[in-house]
This record gives structure tokens, C-alpha cells and sequence, in this order.
């Protein structure tokens, strides 16, 4: 897959036209579907059609994404597409408006090709909840994709779209991007527009980028980035010169370390992988500091207590009255809520629904909600400590590679602990980066993540690029586009 | 604390889930077990610590984000019943709300 300034280039020069090059990607997401599971919708006559409009446009040339083909996660809406979030609630949903990051990437030319399957409401780590049934790993599929942006990342991984658009409310861009081996950036709160995004945890959700390299994810944070009178948080802070910052060494920048985050529960092959990144991270220049980030361990507790009140929350507006499924047969107002929502939501978003409204109930409030709130606090003060010592934190993404599906299905519990290197990044609003290191011995890829203050995604866009450089990460997965032209 | 099939039907109740049996015999043990990891937190000292405020960073807090008070155009009625189950006369129609 050629880099998105590459595939511009020929198009907007003439060797190559909009419509060839997004009805590639058509056919591969189309072939591959069968296998990969990756997609809930392919727009094949719409996205040539636009193909062609930018073909015949006078002004391409001031597009920065004219004609790219770009996958767009079915929980953000694409105005004449689905978006059901993965779930059977929303039913026949077609929104009505374009997100603003939707409004962003066609007003710089690109084509959206279709909507990426997802968890059920981006809430799951490994692409079983989808409704819709799970993603399949490029690198084997008896694996998972990780989640919840699994789609997207697979996607990307197979070589159908140069980037896509996730979300991330505790690691659902980067872990993804981690277990299928392409880059994953979570901007920081407030960066990017939610508005159009579908609402899950509304003080940690953030739309993020999956791309094969770092310099694609660049060139689409600078365009979806920035304020946006639809949304209230984002800030006020000006949009860097992403790709401008790529140029610049890594040299004299100081990367923390928590040594206590390699310890327990860590796959041994992910912590080799980051001793051997750390190790190189030094040979290029950078300083190497040890940091202590001592409410790390508590991230999980405080994140599932959040998110799922916010959850439960949000998740009170599908109700079967103004838009999606509605369950048959309810003789009255109240029935007809419950039977809609039994016979809508999956079981995991369920338990979430039933976890937050226990802990926002009469009598828990105070004990599980207002003390997560508290030692949320505590957790965005170690990073504000941390940060004073360093530019940005190295760790793993995920504590192992992708795993089989099956493997944690039936024990929640287990399958939140695998977030446990990306909650807090959410929690504390900060941007985070995930690219791939290395290959395990059984062939998987293997994600190393960067955590940096407010606002530094050109830093972190800046020692991914460095890195990425010198340690080109050049595997290909089972399942490739690529391969379909010589079969 | 561990959280009973009794709780589990309170809980849905307030959540408007209609669960079956099944489903309270499965989220009981599961929910109690998330519930009793989430209680570690109780071993930290929070006491003069203030509760974290949503996700906003402290540029996000000083962005002012009102608009002027002028109309501006909106879906209308027609786009705004268009997704709806079942969209009568200009209305959402529902089931009889008194049972």
C-alpha cells in the first residue's frame, strides 16, 4: 500500500486517476470481506461516484486527501450510510447528517468506502460483541482483531485503505492497531470533534486514526483536528503542522519508563520487545528516564466505573420511539422500552448498562462513582508528575499479542484487565500512539505505545516517526490486498 | 459486595432492561465479581482529594463555547421523523403509556 502523499500525487498528476485507485480498494475490501468480517457496509456505487467527481474536479489539486479511499468506523456517521455501532438496536439507522470529522475528511477530497464492523458501541477488546460478528485478525484468523476499532484496524492491516477513522474511549484505536500491526493515534480530549461520533463514555471518547504509517496518521489528525461549535470540548488550541514535525530527529527528547508496568501479567515476548525499543529509542538519541505512574494499577477499577456510568447514561436514549429497532408486541409505553432494549442491546453492553446504573444508584453513588472521580484525580496528577520528567512515556499496548477468539468470552473481567496500558490515557485526557515493534514467535505483531502530556501529538507523532524509521516494521499479514493482483 | 439475582432484577429494572432468567442466573456472579475488583479502590486514601471533573483539559475548561443566540437552521420535522419506528401525522407514536 503506497503512502497517502504517493497515491495523491498520481492522482492529482494525472498517472492515476481517483476512480482506479479507490476502485482497488473496493475490490479488496470486497474480496477480503469474506474472510476478515471487516466491513458492515461497502459503498461501492456511491464511492465511485465520488471517485469520479474528484476525477473531473478543477481544483484537486488544493485537496490534501484527493481521492484517498478512507474506512470510517460504524459508530461515526456518514451521512446515505448505516451506522449501528455494531448493535441490533439501531436497526435500519441511517443518520441524517455527516459527522464534523466526516464533514473534514470529504471536504479534503477523500472517498469513504464504507463502515468498519466494531464491539457492540465500541465496548469490547476484542470484536466479539459485534452484533454483526466478529473481525478475523489479518495475521490469523483464529484470532482477534482487538477492539473495539477492530475493522478499522484490519482493515488497514490488510492493505484495503492506506487510514481509517476509529474511536477510543480505553484503547480502542490503539490496542487494535497493536494486535493487527499498524499504527493507532488517540488524540488528546478536546482535539478532535465528537460531534456525529456515537456516545459512549462521553469524558473519555476520542475519534482516533488507524494508518499503515505514521506520516498518513499526520497528514489526517492536521485535517479532522480543531474546534468545533457542535462540540462544547473541544478546545481552543491551535491545530500543529503534524507532518513538518516527522522532520525533526529524536535526539535530547526524554522518553519515561515505568518499571513497575513491566512487571506482572506481561506476555515475556511484548516485554523483550520493549526492553529492545527502549534500547533503541537510546540509540537514537533519547534520554531514557524512569518514571513512577503509582495509581496505574488502580486505572482499571476507576475506567470501568466511569465509562460504564457514562454509559448507562448515554445509552438511556435508545428506547424505540425515534429512531432504530423497536421490539413488536409491547402492550404499553414502559414494556415496550425493556423489550426494545432486552431484544436490542448484546449482553455485554447490557452488563455495562446494569454496572453503571448500579454504581449511580441511591446509596452507591458516593462509594464507587464519586471515589473512581477521586482517584481519577490522583491518576491525572501522577501523569502531570511524570511529565515534568519527560517528554513522553514508552510502554507496551496490549500485555500480549492477539488472542484466540473464545479465549476470554466468558470472563469479563479478564478481558477488561487487557486494557489495562491504555485506560489511562483516557482517564487522564492525555494522546496516546501505538505502532508496531516487533513479530512474536507465532508470527503476531506486537504494539509498543507512547503516552504523552496535552497537546504533544506532534512530539509523539515526531518519536513514532523516528522510530518507525529506524526500525521499519516491514511484515505483511495472511490476509493482503497486495496479493489479490498477483493471484 | 457481592451482588444477588435480586439485585441483578432491581438493577434492570431501573436500567429498563426486560432480562430473562438466564441472563440474571449469568450477570449475577460476573457483576459481583466486577464490583469486588472495583472495591480496591477503597484501600486509597482519598479523603482530601477533590473528584476529577469529566475529561476536559484546563485549555478545554478556558474555551468559550457559547454562540450568539440567533437561529440557525435545523433538521426539520419531516428528517427529524424520517428514522423513526413508527412516525404518524407529524408524531412518534407509541404504545399506550397508561397500562
Amino acid at each position: 500500500m503506497e503512502s497517502i502523499v504517493n497515491l495523491r500525487t498520481s492522482i492529482v498528476r494525472g498517472e492515476s486517476t481517483a476512480r482506479a485507485t479507490v476502485s482497488s480498494a473496493v475490490d479488496s475490501a470486497e474480496k477480503l470481506n469474506e474472510t476478515l468480517n471487516a466491513f458492515l457496509q461497502i459503498d461501492r456505487p456511491g464511492a465511485l461516484q465520488r471517485a469520479a467527481d474528484i476525477d473531473a474536479s478543477s481544483h484537486k489539486d488544493t485537496m490534501p486527501l484527493a481521492g484517498i479511499p478512507i474506512a470510517i468506523k460504524d459508530n461515526i456517521c456518514v451521512r446515505g450510510m448505516q451506522t449501528s455501532c455494531g448493535s441490533r438496536i439501531l436497526g435500519p439507522y441511517h443518520p441524517q447528517y455527516n459527522a464534523t470529522v466526516t464533514e473534514r475528511l470529504l471536504a479534503a477530497g477523500a472517498v469513504i468506502i464504507g463502515k468498519t464492523n466494531c464491539d457492540e458501541f465500541a465496548m469490547g477488546s476484542s470484536n466479539e460483541n459485534s452484533a454483526f460478528g466478529p473481525v478475523k485478525n489479518p495475521w490469523d484468523t483464529s484470532r482477534v482483531p482487538g477492539g473495539s476499532s477492530g475493522g478499522s484496524a484490519a482493515a488497514v492491516a490488510a492493505g484495503i485503505v492506506p487510514v481509517a477513522l476509529g474511536s477510543d474511549t480505553g484503547g480502542s484505536v490503539r490496542q487494535p492497531a497493536a494486535l493487527c500491526g499498524v499504527v493507532g493515534l488517540k488524540p488528546t480530549y478536546g482535539r478532535v470533534s465528537r460531534y456525529g461520533l456515537v456516545a459512549f463514555g462521553s469524558s473519555l471518547d476520542q475519534v482516533g486514526v488507524l494508518a499503515r504509517r505514521v506520516s498518513d496518521a499526520a497528514i489526517v489528525l492536521e485535517i479532522i483536528a480543531g474546534r468545533d461549535p457542535h462540540d462544547a470540548t473541544t478546545a481552543n488550541v491551535v491545530v500543529s503542522d503534524y507532518s513538518a514535525a516527522l522532520n525533526e530527529d529524536v535526539k535530547g527528547m526524554r522518553l519515561g519508563v515505568s518499571r513497575a508496568l513491566l512487571g506482572e501479567g506481561l506476555d515475556s515476548e511484548v516485554r523483550e520487545a520493549i526492553e529492545k525499543a527502549i534500547k533503541a529509542y537510546n540509540d537514537l538519541g533519547a534520554e531514557i528516564v524512569d518514571i513512577d505512574l503509582p495509581h496505574a494499577n488502580y486505572a482499571i477499577a476507576v475506567y470501568y466505573i466511569i465509562a460504564t456510568a457514562e454509559a448507562s447514561s448515554n445509552l438511556a436514549r435508545y428506547d424505540g420511539v425515534r429512531y432504530g429497532f423497536r421490539a413488536e408486541e409491547a402492550p404499553a409505553l414502559r414494556d415496550m422500552y425493556r423489550k426494545t432494549r432486552d431484544e436490542g442491546f448484546g449482553p455485554e453492553v447490557k452488563r455495562r448498562i446494569m454496572l453503571g446504573t448500579y454504581v449511580l444508584s441511591a446509596g452507591y453513588y458516593d462509594a464507587y462513582y464519586l471515589k473512581a472521580q477521586k482517584v481519577r484525580t490522583l491518576l491525572q496528577q501522577d501523569f502531570a508528575n511524570a511529565f515534568q520528567k519527560c517528554d513522553a512515556i514508552l510502554t507496551p499496548t496490549a500485555p500480549t499479542p492477539a488472542f484466540r477468539f473464545g479465549e476470554k468470552v466468558d470472563d469479563p473481567l479478564a478481558m477488561y484487565l487487557n486494557d489495562i496500558y491504555t485506560v489511562t490515557a483516557n482517564l487522564a485526557g492525555v494522546p496516546g500512539i501505538s505502532i508496531p515493534c516487533e513479530l512474536s514467535s507465532e508470527g503476531l505483531p506486537i504494539g509498543l505505545q507512547l503516552l504523552g502530556p496535552h497537546w504533544s501529538e506532534a512530539n509523539l507523532l515526531r518519536l513514532a516517526h523516528g522510530y518507525e524509521t529506524a526500525h521499519p516494521f516491514e511484515h505483511l499479514p495472511a490476509v493482503y490486498a497486495g496479493q489479490l493482483a498477483t493471484k | 459486595m457481592p451482588i444477588t439475582e435480586s439485585d441483578i432484577e432491581k438493577i434492570a429494572l431501573l436500567a429498563h432492561l426486560d432480562i430473562t432468567d438466564d441472563e440474571r442466573r449469568m450477570f449475577a456472579p460476573q457483576i459481583s465479581e466486577i464490583v469486588t475488583y472495583v472495591e480496591q479502590l477503597n484501600a486509597i486514601d482519598t479523603s482530601a482529594v477533590e473528584p476529577a471533573l469529566g475529561g476536559l483539559t484546563r485549555e478545554g475548561e478556558q474555551t468559550n463555547s457559547s454562540r450568539a443566540d440567533e437561529l440557525e437552521p435545523s433538521l426539520g420535522q419531516k428528517l427529524a421523523l424520517d428514522q423513526a419506528p413508527d412516525p404518524a401525522s407529524g408524531y412518534f407514536r407509541v404504545p399506550k403509556v397508561l397500562g
